[in-house]
């Protein structure tokens, strides 16, 4: 996924506020269970990139999701003898012993997949939206090495990526350049690894000249005034933590797994999520003052 | 103060057998322009990095002397110190860049140094006006080609305006036009702005004309320090092959001084009478003949060629949006025919030699071969895929490119010239011998004395029968190898003649050599001028 800057109020943010909008989301989505609040989040995920413009990008990063999310529900229902409700016996399988699948254990299975994909959906928005050169910078202040690995991370991978389809090129441009054989596709992976540390030194030299290593620290401005961008998905960013904190106090959306799967709360749950969504929604429907 | 000197310098690399370079004292002075000349592995890069301070604190290895750049000693400051007072550009445009947009990579060389925000606004606003790239600020870097990757590494290196740039060979991996358009910009630093440039370059005669003085290295050592003209004078005797084409071509002629650049060359072949009037029509060019188009053509292509080695009918390549890359192309080469391919960037060279190598599927049309097709892509490189050249071709493959003594080396060991001829050896591999090979770009980065070898490796290969397609940008290689060019503009060949008709007659598709001589007598290769300027020489005398 690639960084393109796009006519958007999570674009048009500043990026520390943009980068604490999404980890807002990210944090309701670890700390809630509930499908309601789960589906909040995914609905305000997907909606935010919608309006961003990156809903391609962000539905991709899902679909590759969506296996793991399948693996962990399976896994659970197989492991996991909780539950009153048995809907398949596969009897005596070693070394699982009486394997047993209920359907409290698939149900849970299924939210701890569904948890997943939404834990991820809004590291994808961030990685869309927020500008990675000025997320380093703002890393650099704190770790110098963090900042330069992920920088030579950051490069390395479009760089990595076209020597890869070159190279695959010029093995089916070889006599014996049949690719179809894993053999013949390792040989290409082995050949872009080991070449991927020559690119790395050359990347290296590269920051050396341009003096990253002196590692001055950067006077602070009192910087750019704030935008209504700014203040817009900064105070949703303020808005989700306090929700998310007061819903944890609260306890307002729970739910009992096993021995029975139970949702609780009656409507309370359901109004929680439905904020969630508006909330995270709401700054992101102006479109005043974001043309590129 | 001098801007950059080195004092009696000397470095070897970590685990070489021979020192790099060997007692070298330089002197670069404000606001001169200084190219560094030499062969392959002659030490012109080991040099711009022990002033850049890379050497050796990046790595590596053993120095003495001492090297001083803006009144840094590079024994007690490193790489990111001496960027304050020289920026510096190395070859491979992909790995000069390491920010997500144009806008942070100008800011970042700023931002170290600990400048303000406001102080690197503007110092990017200044750096994209100089180098004209302020419609590239708000791009993804990823999304710039060569050319425009190179100007934003050079406007990252410029930034913080330095008072020396350094450039190791930074036009190698660009085409013609982009190169030239960066030494122009150079030039524009140079005079503008008093910036001392040192520039590290295979083609001389795209950067002579701009250069205060020459600096040839060879094999680690300084064998000469001068003006354009005077180190003309000594590579004629001690090293023909840094000689530009025209100087070259005065050379075998026997006329001095050897010019630095067209102009001096045609003005002094006209001084002396050698040079026909522009008015004359015995000078004026052939018009390059126009490709046959249509039926009746075609069909005649068809029955003149009936053993064609390689052919392409009809050959249309569209992309999912529409446009089209190749367009009905028709073109057929006949066994040891040596075509040379030219056109800009985009103009689908590229595309047709893999189509014509059956790498890729045409939409429309066939491709049809006597049999089989090698091709060798633009980096060689991207072929190397074991430890041990003997592993990535047969010893006969190897002994057909003069490697044989070479197998037990490890391929990334070797020099540009060798991993050339190395990648050469794996697409000639086989158990039958290619009826075509096809070469895309085989000489980027190559200095004249590999360039010459390759020529002549595959006009020995044409001998035996095997037709020989060259995608090129470089005229003077096209005319050393083609009896045939063929230019391709917007996915269709525009002309398609015998190389003499073509590269004698255009302006941009026009080798040194015939922009001298204004296309007389089709000559196009030094050799071919001096020939042509001694008959008239003779003439003149015998007057």
């Amino acid at each position: 996924m690639i960084y393109t800057r796009r006519a958007s109020p999570l674009h048009a943010a500043r990026a520390g506020v943009s980068a604490a909008y999404g980890a807002a989301l990210i944090s309701i989505a670890l700390a809630f269970e509930h499908p309601a609040v789960l589906a909040a989040v995914a609905i305000a995920v997907l909606g935010g990139a919608a309006l961003a413009g990156v809903g391609a990008q962000v539905a991709r990063v899902a679909r590759f999701a969506l296996p793991l999310a399948m693996l962990i529900a399976i896994v659970n229902a197989i492991v996991v003898r909780d539950g009153l409700t048995v809907i398949l016996r596969f009897g005596e399988i070693p070394p699982f012993g009486q394997v047993d699948v209920t359907l409290e254990a698939l149900a849970y299975g299924a939210l701890l997949g569904l948890r997943v994909v939404v834990v991820v959906l809004p590291f994808a928005l961030v990685a869309a939206t927020v500008d990675p050169d000025v997320v380093l910078r703002m890393m650099r202040r704190f770790s110098l090495r963090s900042a330069l690995t992920a920088t030579l991370a950051t490069r390395m991978v479009p760089v990595l990526a076209r020597d890869a389809q070159r190279m695959e090129l010029a093995r089916r441009c070889r006599p014996d350049g049949d690719l179809s054989t894993p053999r013949a596709r390792l040989a290409v992976i082995r050949a872009v690894t080991s070449g991927a540390l020559d690119r790395a030194v050359d990347v290296a030299a590269t920051l050396e000249l341009r003096g990253y290593a002196t590692h001055t620290r950067t006077p602070r401005d009192r910087g750019e005034p704030w935008s209504r961008h700014d203040f817009g998905v900064g105070a949703a960013a303020l808005a989700l933590f306090a929700l998310g904190i007061w819903g944890v106090a609260s306890g307002v959306a729970t739910l009992d797994a096993y021995p029975s799967f139970e949702l609780t709360g009656g409507a309370g749950p359901w109004l929680f999520a439905s904020a969630i969504a508006l909330v995270a929604l709401l700054p992101l429907t102006s479109r005043r003052g974001v043309e590129l | 103060m001098s801007t950059l000197s080195f004092e009696g310098f000397g470095y070897r690399y970590p685990g070489a057998a021979r020192p790099a370079l060997s007692d070298v004292s330089l002197r670069v002075e404000p606001g001169e322009f200084v190219v560094l000349a030499g062969l392959s592995a002659s030490g012109k890069s080991t040099l711009v990095r022990a002033a850049c301070g890379l050497v050796p604190h990046f790595h590596g290895g053993e120095a003495s002397g001492r090297v001083i750049v803006g009144g840094l000693d590079t024994r007690e400051h490193g790489p990111g110190d001496i960027a304050s007072v020289c920026g510096t550009l190395l070859q491979d445009p992909e790995t000069q860049v390491v920010m997500g947009s144009v806008r942070a990579e100008l800011a970042f060389p700023l931002e170290n140094r600990g400048m303000r925000a406001a102080a690197v606004a503007r110092g990017v606003e200044e750096a994209a006006l100089a180098l004209g790239i302020a419609e590239l600020l708000d791009r993804s870097t990823h999304e710039l080609s060569g050319g425009e990757l190179q100007r934003v590494a050079l406007g990252a290196a410029l930034a913080g305006r330095p008072a020396l740039v350094l450039l190791d060979e930074p036009t190698s991996q660009l085409d013609p036009v982009a190169g030239d358009e960066l030494v122009w910009l150079l030039r524009r630093l140079n005079e503008e702005w008093g910036t001392a440039v040192v520039l590290a370059e295979h083609r001389l005669e795209r950067c002579l004309g701009h250069a205060d003085r020459v600096v040839v290295v060879q094999d680690g050592l300084i064998a000469c320090d001068a003006p354009p003209a005077e180190m003309l004078a000594w590579a004629g005797d001690h090293a023909p092959a840094l000689l530009t084409p025209s100087a070259s071509l005065f050379e075998q002629a026997g006329l001095h001084p050897l010019p630095s650049g067209v102009k001096e060359a045609r003005a002094t072949l006209r001084e002396r009478g050698l040079l026909r009037d522009p008015g004359d029509p015995v000078a004026a060019p052939e018009p390059v003949a126009a490709v046959r188009s249509g039926l009746r053509s075609r069909v005649r292509a068809r029955r003149d060629t009936p053993d064609a080695a390689l052919s392409a009918k009809g050959l249309w390549h569209e992309l999912p949006g529409g446009r089209a890359v190749l367009r009905g192309v028709d073109l057929t080469f006949a066994p040891g025919e040596r075509v040379a391919l030219m056109g800009r960037n985009g103009a689908g060279k590229s595309t047709l030699l893999r189509h014509l190598a059956a790498v890729q599927e045409p939409t429309r049309g066939r491709v049809e071969a006597c049999g089989r097709v090698a091709l060798l892509l633009q980096n060689p490189g991207d072929y190397l895929l074991h430890e041990r050249a003997g592993d990535e071709a047969s010893a006969e493959a190897l002994e057909i490119v003069g490697l044989a003594s070479l197998a037990d080396r490890h391929p990334r060991d070797l020099s540009g010239g060798e991993r050339q001829r190395l990648a050469l050896a794996i697409v000639l591999d086989g158990d039958e011998s290619p009826a075509a090979v096809l070469l895309d770009e085989p000489t980027r980065g190559m200095d004249r004395a590999a360039k010459s070898e390759l020529a002549g490796r595959l006009r020995a290969m044409a001998c035996e029968g095997t037709a020989v397609l060259v995608a090129t940008h470089d005229a003077e290689f096209a005319a050393s190898v083609a009896q045939r060019v063929i230019l391709l503009a917007d996915g269709r060949p525009i002309a398609d003649a015998p190389a003499s008709e073509v590269l004698s007659g255009g302006w941009h598709f026009a080798t040194e050599t015939a922009r001298v001589l204004g296309g007389d007598g089709g000559a196009l290769t030094p050799s071919e001028g001096a020939e042509l300027v001694r008959a008239r020489l003779s003439v003149e005398l015998a007057s």
